[in-house]
């Protein structure tokens, strides 16, 4: 465990990913470098299938590092062991581009999940109270005991969101979470994030085309076919 | 119910929400592991029945040690022994009595057919070779003709049968003869006749004029109180001394019978492969039921994957849902199968019945198959990145 207060979140270096085998393989990433300050919200762009979702996974720890070097909280992913791979997840909130919500739990159950993945010893009415909070921040105060499938889909995303963000992870991945909102929402989500950041150091990296998010960004690299093609800090 | 889980597993019972939550896909699965467990238990009635049909010849008997011809693999077939040798075995020590047993089959000819029984010529002065009820049944046999009859046996009117009593007989004609039936006892028919008939050895002389008091088909010996059994049948056979025979222990020919019945004879062969073809149709309806589950959740888990839950997580929930599915599946199972085993039994008359000793073999047998069918399924999410399941 790496509990030294270290500056930087992430650190990838030499980062090169393939798809498929032989003939039929294809490089998604080149040669990435760059590092992620902590408490910094980055922002992600680029045109579609640039590789931002893969390289979002892989410094995720979604997707298994082929070549090159991710340290996440300061563990190498290259080669790292399941137990590390589950440890450094369970440290980490991940937002999808689907809402990826569990369909037989009701909204404040998927939230709870967030929460017991640390383990049993957490006491089971903290647990709910924790997850209504924040289902309460995403503003669906009156749909904890919702179903997804009776949720519209930027309720659902919202469950989502406060899925990931229940377990006060040190570092928040999300792939396009506000493609699904509308305007208010989507603000609302990442006025939650910048104050995470500002409050626990959380760290985030997130895909999107909002222009509204661009200004609250931090830093926002740009990838095109698979390179980084632009970092620049934003205004603050 | 989601509360009781809830509290038993100390997480939330993610295995019962998901398979109450789509209800279609619920009751398949549920019909699914029934319909497996039908196939088991049907198939091991029948095969049991074999055993059932087997034992009930050996249980009307009370003995130690049995004596037969050499090519007498169960008690119908094979040749005689001579009397001879129950005398001989007599002047052993360690032996307290014999007496000789006649065994043949007996066709009943019947205006709506003919009725096969299994006719036992037994001493009527020595029921202590018999079980109890037959004992007391047996001694009124010295009669020249009287006759005991099953009253299960197949082709007959159970209602009538029971209804014999000594000062009431039935009679019919065999060989120029006429048996009088004096009274009736609860047999069952096996699988090479339809019922028992039980007659004194005078009367079965009488009736098979072939057969002689010298030759009887069995010999049936027992041994003093505390003697070992293992050691007078080892003596027997030293001082006997004919290799030709096999001498051995009542219960030893008792097993070698349901062995031979079971392995040798094309019926038993025939229901141990049903048995086995049932056993390999129920593990593979029940993969299928587990493996289509565990595939329809595939994304959810991969979700939970990339939360950090490990794969012992998800083996908890595949568990859960294949001990839901067993105990689901098992009662409506059960009512099937016994339902049919009953219409089995009601038309053929053999003892096809669920044990309760089956239905637990059954129950922890599906329990497995669900637990390793669903193991096996999340192979597949243990071995992939979460990113790729999406
Ligand atoms: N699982 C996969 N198998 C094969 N190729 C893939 C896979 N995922 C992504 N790719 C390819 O990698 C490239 C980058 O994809 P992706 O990371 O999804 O881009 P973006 O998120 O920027 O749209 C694309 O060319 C895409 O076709
Ligand atoms: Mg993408």
């Amino acid at each position: 465990m790496n509990t030294k207060p270290d500056e930087t979140a992430i650190v990838v270096k030499g980062l090169n990913h393939w798809f498929g085998t032989g003939e039929a393989r294809k490089q998604a990433i080149y040669d990435v470098d760059l590092s992620f300050r902590r408490g910094s919200l980055t922002v992600l762009m680029g045109p579609s299938g640039s590789g931002k979702t893969t390289f979002l996974t892989l410094i995720g720890c979604l997707r298994d590092v082929m070549d090159g070097s991710v340290q996440l909280l300061g563990h190498e992913l290259n080669g790292a062991s399941t137990a590390t791979n589950e440890m450094l997840r369970r440290r980490s909130g991940f937002i999808f581009q689907a809402h990826n919500l569990h369909e037989s739990l009701s909204a404040i159950q998927n939230v709870m999940m967030g929460l017991q993945v640390h383990g049993r010893g957490i006491d089971k009415r903290q647990t709910r109270e924790a997850a209504a909070h924040i289902l309460g921040l995403v503003g669906l105060a009156d749909r904890v005991e919702y179903l997804p499938g009776n949720l519209s889909g930027g309720q659902k995303q919202r469950v989502a969101v406060a899925r990931a963000l229940v377990g006060n992870p040190e570092v928040v991945f999300a792939d396009e979470p506000t493609a699904a909102l509308d305007r208010e929402s989507g603000m609302n989500v990442v006025k939650i994030l910048k104050r995470l950041g500002a409050e626990r150091g959380t760290t985030t990296i997130m895909v999107t085309h909002d222009g509204r998010i661009l200004e609250q960004a931090d830093r926002i690299v740009t990838l095109e076919d698979g390179r980084v093609v632009g970092k620049s800090d934003a205004a603050p | 119910m989601t509360r009781l889980l809830e509290r038993l597993l100390g997480r939330l019972p993610i295995g019962w929400l998901q398979l109450t939550h789509n209800r279609a896909r619920l009751y398949s699965a549920i019909a699914g592991v029934a319909f497996a467990n039908v196939l088991v238990i049907v198939q091991l009635g029948i095969a049991g029945s074999m055993t059932t049909a087997t034992l009930q010849q050996y249980a009307y008997f009370d003995a130690d040690i049995m004596i037969s011809a050499e090519d007498a693999n169960s008690m119908t077939e094979g040749g005689n022994v001579a009397r001879q040798r129950l005398f001989q075995a007599l002047a052993d020590p360690g032996v307290t009595g014999g007496v000789s047993l006649f065994v043949a089959n007996l066709a009943w000819e019947r205006p709506k057919g003919q009725v096969l029984l299994q006719i036992f010529g037994v001493d009527p002065h020595a029921t202590g070779f018999l079980n109890p009820e037959m004992a007391h049944k047996v001694a009124q046999l010295p009669l020249l003709n009287a006759a005991i009859i099953d009253r299960n046996t197949r082709g007959l009117d159970a209602e009538m049968l029971g209804g014999i009593r000594p000062h009431s007989p039935e009679t019919f004609e065999y060989s120029g003869k006429t048996i009088s039936l004096v009274d009736s006892f609860s047999g069952g028919g096996g699988f090479g006749t339809d019922g028992y008939l039980f007659v004194s050895d005078q009367t079965f002389l009488n009736l098979f004029g072939k057969r002689i008091s010298g030759a009887p088909d069995h010999i049936l010996l027992q041994v003093a109180r505390g003697e070992d059994v293992g050691a007078v049948v080892a003596r027997l056979r030293d001082t006997i001394g004919d290799k030709s025979l096999r001498i051995r222990s009542f219960a030893d020919a008792r097993a070698e019978d349901l062995a031979y019945q079971n392995t040798q004879r094309p019926t038993g062969l025939i229901f141990g492969f049903g048995v086995v073809i049932g056993i390999l149709v129920g593990i593979v309806i029940v993969y299928q039921v587990l493996s289509t589950d565990v595939a329809a959740h595939l994304r959810e888990y991969a979700t939970f994957k990339a939360m950090g839950y490990s794969h012992k997580f998800f083996l908890g929930i595949v568990l859960e849902e294949a001990m839901i599915l067993a105990i689901f599946g098992f009662a409506p199972g059960v009512i099937v199968a016994s339902g049919l085993l009953s219409i089995l039994h009601a038309k053929t008359g053999l003892p096809v019945a669920m044990t309760a000793e089956t239905a637990i073999m059954v129950f922890v047998g599906t329990l497995a198959a669900c637990a390793l069918s669903g193991a096996i399924a999340t192979r597949r999410l243990a071995a992939a990145d979460p990113a790729d399941l999406f």
